[in-house]
């Protein structure tokens, strides 16, 4: 049994964090691709721009002597989020709106977007430095463990508040998100202009409010996702460019411009991810007696230096099979 | 145009003469040979996106591919390994993996002897995994083994000559491969696609050890001319020693880089340059007038990533060391991408200027970032609130900020770039 609780812990809890993160991404990734037609690739670094943001926050916090009973970088999050949805917008008039306006190919778009996410690191580093920082520096991190009830069982089920918080944080997000989309004037118009921005112009909806909406939950939900990856494991200034490709694999199997495909998609690739770097043979080790000898010791498919590159076959893979996506995915 | 085109390459030699003042010879030519290295980097992503349209966000991973060609080429055999059994178990992972391909191959061809395509699909999949794991049993043993008795598999001690074309070469293979799979794809997701291939290519180099030595790097790779070491044994004094060596050095990259200007200019206005421009400008019309637009597309990343993986050859055996921790996508793709957009896409000599000026400044920044750090420091001082710490390590992250910057503002106001591509009207 405890090869399986082993198994639990690396498999399902990490799956399920990696997944949430990925979708979090990839859900703003896709709604910008969505409305704007153009892969943001600076979307990586402003979740490392909205992680800052709410480190500097949560030092404010504990500077004022603030101590809630969970972690300051979570008390913080709404308003790094508002903080970080108005320097989204502020990124868009200053780059993005002047090549949209001129007609610029999303292709420009993509490659301005390169420029800034160029931009936003060097200014991070320029500020932060290189090292490394945590938002538990000041207060513990609470770690969870449950025993099982199970005879000759002595691991147990672990995972970290920060870890709890996310999932919750997740799922509201994907159910107010929901809501927005479905029940909303402003939803029902951004899923028109998705559908075909021509359309939606001569229905009489205000394409411009529809594009600042979308840049303002896509920054409040890159911000989200940051500060949630680096309560989990420690705030860097490359956070989350290393984990761009992963995202954004994730939005493209989904079916850019899915908002619910994006969902999938994060989970899928997160699973994958940490199924595949699993040793399997950990799982065999209890039948150790009745298998035959010439089984190696180490089952894992791939090698764990190679994690990144699961996301990125995944991808290959349903992008030569099914070009569009899981879910049937937008198309310029 | 032209004059315009005189004046800023007049301007670039200013420029290099003045950095020659004051930073001195044997800096100055080893900064111009790296220049011409990236010139003839910037040369094929121009012919990739300039030509073609072609959206190769991977330029690091055919550098990568480039210096580890050369490194693997003209580095001396090891002893060690061939006296080993690895030479014999690596045959052993060559069988299986032709085995594998084998297998994928025959699975491909299923529906010649009548399967539908539900167990075609079967078959596929099932072939990959009995490939996947075939090879893995081979391949793990085998490169534990070579680690542990020779280090690594060593070089095969040809000219280095030899290793250059052959960076071109292995470069061109693994963009037809690349190509293959996603030249069909939009543009897009073609950025998207390179992009990880070059992350790809990355992770591999740098960790199959017992081919490339890894993060643990090579050195020294051999120099195609006399190095500094050579001259100093013939008498000559130390720094102009390196002056000499490097000169030689400089001289063959620019006769590379002029053969490769004379061939890239010759078929862009030839009729093979046309049909390019025609099919990156329209290519549903191109494909109407019977061109066939994914094979030419193919052509074009082929020829695009061989002067790309020449490039990347003749940086590393400049360097003498073959270091796959030392590339990043800032310094070698985004890099190359703004010496391109800067320069001009399209225009074959403005890729050429924008590949040297972009990496000389990109090279001066270093110091005068740093000289307007300890100028800031002083007035913070001076302020009362102390100085700016790390003001070594800070001021490189401004030059990146810079680089984004740059990007977004040529888009901005000079989308052509410096030397724009001439549009010849026919009338």
């Amino acid at each position: 049994m405890n090869e399986f609780i082993f198994f639990i812990n690396n498999v399902l809890i990490s799956g399920l964090i990696l997944g949430s993160i990925y979708a979090l991404g990839a859900i703003g990734v896709t709604l910008i691709f969505g409305i704007l037609r153009f892969a943001h690739f600076a979307h990586g670094d402003m979740m490392t721009m909205g992680a800052f943001i709410a480190f500097l926050l949560a030092l404010g916090a504990s500077a004022l002597g603030i101590h809630g009973p969970l972690p300051n970088g979570f008390l913080v999050l709404p308003l790094a989020m508002v903080i970080t949805a108005g320097v989204a917008l502020g990124i868009d008039r200053a780059f993005y709106a002047p090549l949209r306006a001129r007609g610029a190919k999303p292709v420009t778009l993509l490659i301005a977007s390169i420029g800034v996410t160029l931009m936003i690191q060097g200014l991070i580093r320029l500020f932060f430095g290189v090292g490394t920082r945590s938002f538990f520096e000041s207060e513990p991190k609470h770690l969870i463990r449950i025993p099982v009830p199970l005879d000759g069982v002595t691991r147990t089920i672990n995972f970290t508040e920060p870890q709890v918080l996310m999932l919750i944080v997740t799922v509201i997000a994907v159910l107010v998100l929901h809501l927005f989309l479905t029940r909303s004037r402003l939803g029902k118009a951004m899923r028109a202009m998705a559908d075909n921005p021509d359309l939606a112009q001569l229905s009489g909806i205000n394409t411009a409010l529809v594009v600042r909406v979308t840049w303002i939950i896509a920054g409040a939900l890159a911000s989200m996702a940051g500060t949630m990856l680096a309560l989990d494991v420690t705030l860097k200034p490359d956070l989350a460019f290393n984990i761009v490709l992963p995202i954004f694999a994730a939005a493209i199997v989904g079916g850019l411009g899915q908002s619910y495909g994006a969902i999938a998609g994060g989970f899928l690739v997160g699973f994958a991810e940490t199924m595949a770097v699993f040793n399997w043979a950990v799982l065999l080790r209890p039948f150790k007696s009745v298998l035959p000898d010439w089984i190696p010791n180490d089952l894992s498919i791939v090698p764990t230096e190679y994690k990144l590159t699961v996301a990125f076959v995944i991808l290959v893979i349903v992008l030569l099979v099914r070009p569009t996506g899981i879910f049937k995915g937008a198309s310029t | 145009m032209m004059r315009r085109a005189v004046l800023l390459y007049l301007g670039l030699f200013v420029l290099v003469l003045a950095v020659g003042l004051v930073m001195g010879a044997p800096f100055t030519v080893r900064l111009l040979v790296e220049a011409m290295a990236y010139a003839l980097i910037a040369l094929g992503l121009n012919i990739q996106w300039g030509y073609g349209g072609l959206f190769n966000f991977g330029v690091m991973g055919f550098i990568m591919i480039g210096g580890f060609a050369v490194t693997s080429m003209s580095m001396p055999l090891n002893m060690s390994f061939w006296q080993s059994d690895g030479p014999l178990m690596l045959g052993k992972v060559a069988l299986a993996g032709l085995f594998g391909a084998g297998l994928v191959l025959g699975a491909n061809r299923l529906e010649r002897i009548g399967a539908g395509p539900r167990l075609k699909r079967t078959a596929q999949v099932l072939a990959w995994i009995v490939a996947y794991i075939v090879y893995r049993s081979q391949i793990d043993p085998a490169a534990a083994y070579i680690e542990k008795q020779a280090g690594w598999v060593g070089g095969l001690g040809l000219p280095v000559f030899v290793g250059w074309i052959f960076g071109g070469l292995l470069a061109a293979y693994v963009a037809f491969i690349v190509g293959r799979i996603s030249l069909g794809l939009r543009t897009d997701y073609l950025a998207i696609a390179t992009i990880g291939i070059s992350e790809i290519i990355r992770a591999l180099i740098k960790n199959m050890d017992w081919l490339t030595r890894g993060t643990l790097t090579v050195s020294p790779v051999p120099w195609p001319v006399p190095l500094p070491q050579a001259y100093q044994a013939w008498g000559v004094e130390n720094s102009t020693s390196f002056v000499y060596a490097r000169a030689g050095y400089l001289a063959l990259i620019a006769l590379v880089v002029v053969a490769a200007l004379f061939l890239v200019q010759r078929a862009y206005s030839g009729p093979w340059g046309r049909m390019m421009r025609s099919i990156r400008d329209n290519h549903i019309a191109a494909e109407a007038m019977g061109k066939n637009v994914k094979a030419r597309q193919l052509e074009i990343f082929i020829f695009g990533s061989v002067l790309i993986g020449i490039g990347g050859a003749l940086m590393t055996s400049f360097a003498q060391i073959f270091d796959p921790g030392g590339y990043q996508p800032i310094n070698h793709t985004f890099i190359v991408w703004v010496m391109v957009i800067v320069g001009g896409a399209g225009n074959n000599f403005g890729a050429l200027f924008g590949g040297m000026f972009i990496y000389v400044v990109w090279v001066l920044s270093e110091p005068v970032s740093q000289a307007l750090f300890h100028v800031l420091s002083q007035w913070t001082l001076a302020f009362g609130w102390g100085a700016i710490p790390d003001i070594e390590s800070r001021s490189l992250q401004m030059r990146v900020f810079v680089l984004g910057l740059v990007i977004t503002l040529a888009l901005r106001f000079a989308p052509r770039g410096l030397i724009p591509e001439v549009i010849r009207r026919h009338s």
